[in-house]
């Protein structure tokens, strides 16, 4: 009798703060499975992102919330995103002056002006979660994978940490997680987006310059984006199927 | 933070402030490509009947044999978790280049190497294992796997299967070294690695560091033995030596050629750091005291008549600095290949540890190790029974 009371107060607790589906999910994803979650199929999704690259402001939100959510470490140069600021003299788009301050992570500080003959915006990275990506195809354990739903995943309990991948991404994206000795990278979030929830950096991000979207969902809004916007990849000469779209993007940027 | 940064110029992307490959690295290409050089001479000797090299052949196996073992050795020691590098086998990644090393590493070890060397010294092991005393005359028995026949006819089956696997021996040695140059040249993020004459320019490079290697081991070890140096043995390898490294060289002009001409995104990048980070080691080291001055030493050899004395002093300085080019060319595809940004607007430093996991001393020690098993070898199979091996039959 006791028990069952104990039961049903844990029980409709969690209703009560997901909802029913969510709730069905969370065990899923508590168990390590998320893609065994009854409302959540793998092969229903495919993720990209969106970056406007006219709306970032480079106020670091991403980088801080990015950091938070999955445990990054917190010391420089270890990044799952991070924002760049470019200045570009008039016309010179081959050699803009960059710099990101700590990956972005505590803002920029003032540093041109403007009437300088140059332009400045901010153009935050993170990994493209490539369809044919360069860092996968060289694994030698199959460590790093790209899942059903199009995201770059890395299991961390088979990497040998032979650091192949990282020499591989052309974007730099990836790292080694010096307390694992393994590698890490941008996860798209996979234990939010799974929920049904979207990443961290999009989550806080003030402006809306990075939105995550499901190609496979026709109502999604990513759609009438990519409609509606001129957009490019990054380095598209590396051909690497690269879902990570930016409008507004510079010739400059690299 | 801030000494990484004081090495940093220009822009990195964050990630890419740590170098990835350190010296180890550098060493891994080193050892396999003595191992299928020293291969390559031995099979001059059994394939194309090159009689004059033959006082070496025993010498450069047991001296693949040596650097081959040692050769995973600095991968090991450089893996986040060496403790899962067996699941390289188990569960491979047919997609990934270095996923074949383990077993391009095992073929060549256990099917090529070692089955030629034992067919080799069969002979000698039965006799060994009859003749010596002590525990050693266990540890015969055990090499001869039970078989005592030393009839004729065995002999013959010793010879012929030895000549066959020497066949296979050689494409297996260029798949050894020439991988290895896949692994790098199979990058396409990295433009200073990424070209197809990657592994051919390797496999060379390979031929030259692993004929340097023998030439002088054989006479280092004859001089410290008391016997006399077979001047025709060593001027044949030192004419390889020079074939070969004119095909390396070219290759590698070649390549350079090639990337000033056609100055594609990543050439300023490349030529700045060619000409300031990497000046010493690159045009220095490699390319004036590593590779044109053996090669003008070794011409010189080929068109001037010189004293024996005066032929082996040039040959052992030719080979030494030739081991020292071959060095800096790994050095500088390996750490070159991380000193600049993927983003082509940055430069960083390789700072070297000493005494840690990845630091000198360990590369030292696993440089040395190959010398320490090869003396252990050539003290259980002596390359050289009565004397025999080391006169060349009568031309």
């Amino acid at each position: 009798m006791n028990h069952d009371r104990r039961d049903f107060l844990a029980r409709s607790g969690k209703l009560l703060l997901l909802t029913g589906a969510a709730q069905v999910a969370f065990e899923a994803v508590l168990r390590g499975e998320p893609e065994s979650a009854p409302n959540y199929r793998t092969t229903d999704h495919w993720w990209a992102m969106t970056i406007d690259v006219e709306k970032c402001i480079g106020c670091g939100n991403c980088v801080r919330a990015c950091k938070e959510e999955n445990d990054v470490p917190r010391e420089p140069f270890f990044f799952r995103t991070w924002v760049e600021r470019y200045h570009v003299p008039e016309g010179d788009i081959e050699h803009p002056e960059v710099d990101s301050p700590n990956g972005g992570y505590d803002g920029f500080p003032e540093k041109y002006r403007s009437g300088d003959g140059a332009k400045s915006f901010f153009v935050p990275k993170l990994c493209n979660q490539c369809a044919h990506s360069p860092c996968v195809q060289v694994c030698p354990v199959g460590a790093t994978f790209e899942s059903p739903d199009g995201v770059v995943l890395v299991d961390r309990t088979y990497c040998l940490g032979c650091r192949y991948c990282v020499q591989a991404c052309p974007y730099g994206c990836r790292f080694i997680d010096p307390r694992t000795e393994t590698v890490d990278k941008c996860s798209l979030c996979y234990h939010r987006i799974t929920k049904g929830l979207t990443t961290a950096c999009c989550e806080t991000c003030p402006t809306e310059a990075r939105v995550l979207g499901d190609l496979k969902n026709p109502k999604d809004p990513i759609h009438e984006f990519l409609r509606t916007h001129k957009v490019q990849v990054l380095k598209p000469q590396m051909a690497t199927g690269s879902k990570t779209y930016y409008n507004g993007l510079d010739g400059s940027v690299r | 933070m801030e000494s990484v940064l004081h090495a940093v110029e220009g822009y990195m992307y964050p990630n890419e402030m740590e170098l990835q490959w350190s010296i180890l690295i550098v060493l891994y290409p080193y050892i396999t490509g003595l191992v299928a050089g020293a291969f390559i001479l031995a099979s001059l000797e059994r394939v194309f009947r090159v009689e004059s090299v033959k006082p070496t052949y025993r010498l450069a196996l047991l001296t693949a044999l040596a650097f081959l073992l040692v050769a995973p050795l600095p991968l090991q020691l450089h893996l986040g978790h060496p403790e899962r590098s067996l699941e390289m086998y188990l569960t491979p990644h047919t997609s990934s280049a270095m996923a074949m090393f383990g077993f391009v590493y095992l073929w060549y070890l256990m099917v090529v190497l070692v089955l030629e060397i034992w067919l080799d010294y069969r002979p000698d092991i039965v006799r060994l294992a009859r003749s010596s005393t002590g525990p050693l005359r266990h540890v015969y028995r055990l090499m001869t796997l039970g078989s005592y026949d030393l009839s004729e006819e065995a002999l013959r089956v010793d010879d012929r299967l030895g000549y066959v696997i020497t066949l296979v021996g050689i494409p297996s040695a260029f798949l050894l070294h020439g991988y290895v140059g896949f692994i790098f040249g199979s990058v396409k993020a990295n433009p200073w690695w990424s070209t197809p004459l990657m592994p051919i320019v390797f496999l060379f490079s390979a031929v030259v560091s692993g004929i340097a290697t023998v030439m002088l081991l054989y006479m280092v070890i004859t001089r410290l033995r008391g016997r006399e140096i077979d001047m025709r043995c060593v001027d044949t390898i030192a004419r390889y030596l020079f074939y070969a490294f004119i095909i390396d060289f070219s290759l590698e002009m070649l390549d350079l050629v090639h990337r000033i001409y056609e100055a594609d995104e990543s050439f300023h990048t490349l030529d700045f750091m060619v000409k300031t980070r990497l000046y010493l080691p690159h045009i220095i080291v490699q390319i004036v005291l590593g590779t044109l001055v053996p090669l003008g030493l070794l011409a010189l050899t080929q068109v001037v008549k010189l004293t024996e004395g005066a032929r082996r002093g040039t040959y052992a300085v030719a080979g030494a600095l030739t081991l020292v080019g071959i060095f800096a060319m790994r050095w500088n595809v390996v750490i070159g290949g991380q000193l600049f940004s993927k983003s082509f607007l940055g430069y960083t430093t390789y700072k070297m540890s000493f005494a840690t996991r990845e630091g000198l001393l360990p590369a030292i020690l696993l440089m040395i190790l190959p010398f320490v098993i090869l003396w252990a070898l050539v003290r259980l199979l002596p390359p050289w029974v009565d004397g025999k091996a080391e006169q060349a039959p009568a031309p």
